[in-house]
């Protein structure tokens, strides 16, 4: 029997607003631990919760951009349960206002674009961290992550395969990353996604039985978890056997997923609304400010990259997908007034690079200025395509400027009308056997007399005058 | 010593003409805390030497012509669930018997900067929860009209200092009458302020929604000042209001002519002890023979308070205290097995059966499938109380009936049988859920010598007005001047 998976992601990120969501402690990741606390976030008895109005409008901003509906009168609500990293053992969250609601959000599905539904996106606050001590074999809390502001961003089970879950991502990543309000680190946390994941016979309207997934650290792992999922429950089907309601942690080294909880076993939260925050009014006039305020969001920007700047389709995907890239781009851009020439450093050379290194676009040292500056000594004729690639590599690592570096180097193109003479007359009277086969019609040997030249001058001369000088001296 | 009984604006007028030395007065009080709260146990700690050194300081003030508020260097006291920086706050409980805050509640730092002078913290029933301060693990506090009594609860301590002159004020917090109920029981006068009005930052919660601090003095005069200082929006508590009036005790006329009294019907019924019944109707004559008219109606909603509110509090309530799980503070038990028995073991242990019981009412109404048909219909019900005194406030200026059914009841009476003392809370409780100011002052004694107290209900924000009436109500009586008999045993 054919079987199709049925997915839907709840996706937590932490935002990068400057304090914590309900006091004002610092958000910054790392930190000794147990130095970014203070009474409020630590739950100490009678301390209170502040609402950080900054955390309301990152919320609206995130639900803008992702085409939800803005609740005009939110609560919060308490979410009770005991755990070691939950100092006041409730979280604060929104359940029955969240404040977005009714969302969508393009992808590019594997037969075409795809729209997948956003039920809701809610305000909460993080846990801390437990650290497991293994000299002491004791368990140790560290309450920095407390109380740092998170968004919960809940879609409709509208994926059928990891590819849509891993394009969703991406585009999500990408959005809150243009608007500002997550770096969305996957490794240090600040974006997490728990998968919801069910099988059903191909054709079947009603959904099947589904397991959660916790413990993805990529959106690599992400997608290994939901193909090994989706194979498992099938297995289970096949074989006769009943899918279990369950919580499921994934291991990524062993490419496999545990039974963690069974419904069964669940939490119950006793949710109620939270008595210390009062309601907060969202009025029109707010939400049309964070609106106007709203950056240039990665569909846009990609279809004017392509109707405005001649790219091809593919290099504005990839280059939208990262806001630091785009911003590079568009910088580098600017200033050298070659948009397409930089797109293809950035599509070759730069893509190639971070991959080896394993950085993300928000880490380059490289700065703008230096590609627009290298991509000028080309056009100028300082320098050529090769030796540029040369200097490209030394600048993405090192950030040195093209100009000085070329000029410390001596790399500049041997200009001299003179000296490439003289060199293509050596090269001729050393290669007696090629400049007699090129005359006796092997074309192939012209290339090698080129290589010579090119060798002779340490690379640093124009082809094309090599190319042209040397035909003119051979046919002479 | 003579200034002992004084009220505590006439101490701070004579400390501020330099009549008598700050030290001195509150070495006195010390000493008769040394002397006589063996037997009362109005207080859980007191802090000699912080007192003597704030006593010193704000001396310093007086003399150089710096202290502004009238109650500059009056020595006074906290009930145990308000936090004092470095100081033990306990909530009367076992949980948090070494647990020093590493900060002053809102309050604590708005008394401060006015000179306050802290002798120590209350006792109180553990976590606010009881009506007879009987549930404090450190022992019961005893009724200084008749020790044979309970003080009421649950700022239980916070009253008997008051009416024992071991403090010339006190704040307690209010959840559903702990501030009144032990006013009534011990012969003092004492506030619960609308919802709002005074910060809760640094109030140990019970029921976030229904809590609030307020004054209890020898008078309303009193309790103005004390507002004077302790009202005002607070950045660090989100409920927290601007009050619009802040000058309580400069708009005191002593005047109730044409001020219109509700006398709600259903306050009366059944249940009420008939002395107590003929003493609130005799303040209610007192005030129209001063010029007040008086009407009854009915209130037929306060039947349906003492269940909404103990599931709204329980609720909140199971919440606030989960943060006691023996994990960061406070109390953990020796033995455990793992995580889970940690949790088990330090809360068994640690909270008493009062405290248990409530955690278990609230988990009951939260949990999945009863929400519904508990917490939701306690909101409903809620509502409509707040409806009800709506309506009422529009004809009225402010609501007079009892504050508890019956005076002081004998220690280990209602101990036993819960259900009795959470139906002693009938008039009280509804005035939370409208989020009401509600005043309680002394308005006569019965066959055996024990006070009554009447309570006066305003409109939210209303506090002006109970305290002018209380106040026109003492000018015109002397109630509120009656001290205990030293050792009133067996009265």
């Amino acid at each position: 029997m054919r079987y199709e998976t049925v997915i839907g992601l709840e996706v937590h990120t932490e935002l990068s607003t400057k304090t914590k969501i309900f006091c004002s402690c610092t958000t910054q990741f790392g930190g000794d631990p147990n130095t970014h606390c203070c009474p409020v976030c630590t739950g100490m008895p009678g301390t209170l919760p502040v609402l950080n109005r900054s955390v309301v409008e990152y919320a609206i901003r995130a639900g803008l951009a992702t085409n939800c509906t803005i609740t005009r009168l939110n609560k919060f609500d308490r979410k009770n349960y005991f755990y070691p990293d939950l100092p006041k053992a409730y979280q604060i969250s929104q359940l029955y206002l969240p404040i977005c609601q009714n969302g969508r959000v393009e992808i590019e599905g594997e037969d075409g674009g795809k729209s997948i539904r956003i039920k809701e996106i809610h305000m909460e606050e993080d846990a801390g961290k437990l650290v497991h001590e293994p000299y002491e074999d004791a368990t140790l809390a560290d309450y920095n992550r407390c109380g740092v502001p998170l968004l919960e961003i809940v879609s409709e089970p509208d994926f059928r395969s990891a590819q849509e879950v891993v394009a969703y991502l991406e585009k999500l990543k990408a959005t809150l990353q243009y608007i500002g309000v997550s770096d969305c680190k996957m490794q240090e946390g600040s974006l997490r996604a728990d998968v919801n994941i069910s099988v059903r016979p191909a054709g079947q309207e009603e959904f099947g039985v589904r397991t959660e997934m916790k413990n993805m650290n990529s959106f690599k792992a992400v997608a290994r978890a939901i193909e090994y999922e989706s194979r498992r429950q099938v297995a289970v089907l096949e074989a006769g056997g009943r899918v279990i309601q369950e919580t499921r942690r994934w291991d990524d080294e062993k490419g496999e997923s545990f039974a963690m909880r069974s419904k069964e076993n669940a939490q119950d939260y006793r949710y109620f609304p939270e008595p210390d925050l009062p309601p907060v009014e969202i009025g029109e006039d707010w939400i049309a400010r964070v609106a106007g305020d709203l950056p240039e969001l990665p569909d846009k920007k990609q279809k004017r990259y392509v109707q405005q700047l001649g790219l091809p389709e593919y290099d504005s995907r990839m280059i939208t997908a990262d806001k630091a890239m785009a911003d590079f781009f568009e910088a580098a851009a600017a200033l050298c007034q070659k948009p397409k020439e930089v797109a293809n450093w950035i599509m070759g050379d730069l893509f190639r690079l971070l991959k080896e290194e394993g950085k993300e676009a928000s880490e380059l040292t490289l700065a703008p200025e230096g590609l627009a500056n290298l991509i000028g000594l080309v056009d100028k004729g300082v320098i050529n395509r090769n030796t540029a690639k040369t200097v490209f590599e030394v600048m993405f690592k090192t950030g040195v400027d093209p100009e000085t570096y070329v000029k410390e180097q001596g790399l500049e193109m041997v200009s001299d009308q003179g000296a490439v003479e003289a060199v293509i007359r050596r090269v001729l009277e050393e290669n007696p056997q090629s400049v007699a086969d090129f005359r006796g019609g092997k074309e192939k040997a012209f290339g090698f007399l080129v290589g010579q030249c090119m060798k002779a001058l340490k690379g640093k001369a124009d082809p094309k005058l090599i190319n042209a000088q040397l035909r003119q001296a051979l046919t002479k | 010593m003579k200034y002992l009984d004084v009220s505590a604006l006439s101490l701070g007028e004579r400390l501020k003409k330099r009549e008598i030395g700050v030290r001195e007065v509150t070495q006195a009080a010390l000493s008769r805390i040394a002397k006589k709260d063996g037997e009362y146990r109005a207080y859980l700690s007191v802090f000699q030497e912080e007192a003597l050194a704030q006593a010193d300081a704000v001396q310093k003030q007086l003399d150089a012509g710096e202290a502004v508020s009238p109650l500059a260097g009056v020595p006074m006291a906290l009930k145990d669930n308000i936090c004092v920086k470095d100081l033990p706050t306990t909530c009367g409980s076992k949980m948090l018997e070494r647990f020093c805050p590493p900060y002053d509640a809102t309050v604590t730092n708005r008394l401060r900067e006015a000179g306050a002078v802290m002798l120590g913290k209350l006792n109180m029933d553990e976590f606010a929860m009881g009506s007879t301060n009987e549930t404090s693990y450190f022992g019961a506090c005893k009724n200084p009209w008749d020790t044979g009594r309970v003080p009421g609860g649950s700022s239980g301590g916070a009253a008997a200092a008051v009416a024992a002159g071991e403090a010339y004020y006190t704040l307690g917090s209010d959840t559903g009458g702990s501030i009144r109920q032990p006013c009534s029981f011990c012969g003092v006068t004492g506030i619960k302020p609308t919802y709002g009005t005074v910060s809760r930052y640094g109030l140990v919660a019970y029921a976030s929604s229904l809590d609030q601090i307020g004054p209890i003095a020898r008078d309303a005069k009193d309790l103005a000042a004390v507002l004077d200082v302790i009202v005002g929006k607070d950045e660090r508590d989100a409920t927290s209001v601007t009050a619009g009036e802040n000058r309580y005790l400069s708009s005191l006329t002593g005047e109730v002519k044409g001020l219109k009294v509700g006398i709600p019907s259903d306050y009366f019924g059944e249940g009420l002890e008939e002395e107590v019944k003929e003493k609130v109707l005799a303040a209610a004559r007192k005030l129209e023979e001063m010029g007040a008219t008086v009407e009854e109606f009915p209130m037929p909603m306060v039947e349906y308070a003492i269940p909404a509110y103990y599931i709204i509090a329980s609720a909140e309530a199971t919440s606030n205290l989960s943060r006691y799980d023996g994990i960061k503070y406070g109390f953990r038990a020796e033995k455990f097995d793992d995580l889970i028995d940690l949790y088990i073991q330090s809360r068994s242990q640690g909270f008493g059966m009062e405290v248990k019981r409530r955690i278990m009412l609230g988990n009951f109404v939260l949990s999945s499938g009863y929400y519904d048909a508990y917490y939701k219909k306690a909101l409903q019900v809620k509502a409509l109380i707040k409806g009800e005194f709506d309506r009422a406030f529009e004809r009225f200026d402010l609501l007079l009936g009892p504050a508890a059914p019956t005076t002081a009841l004998k220690l280990g009476e209602s101990l036993s049988d819960p259900l009795k003392m959470y139906l002693g809370d009938i008039y009280t409780v509804s005035v939370n859920l409208a989020g009401l100011p509600g005043l309680v002052a002394p308005c006569g004694f019965d066959a055996q010598g024990l006070p009554v107290g009447m309570q006066l209900i305003g409109k939210p924000f209303g506090e002006t007005v109970l305290l002018n009436a209380a106040h026109a109500y003492q000018l015109a009586t002397d109630y509120h001047e009656k001290r205990p008999q030293e050792g009133g045993e067996g009265r």
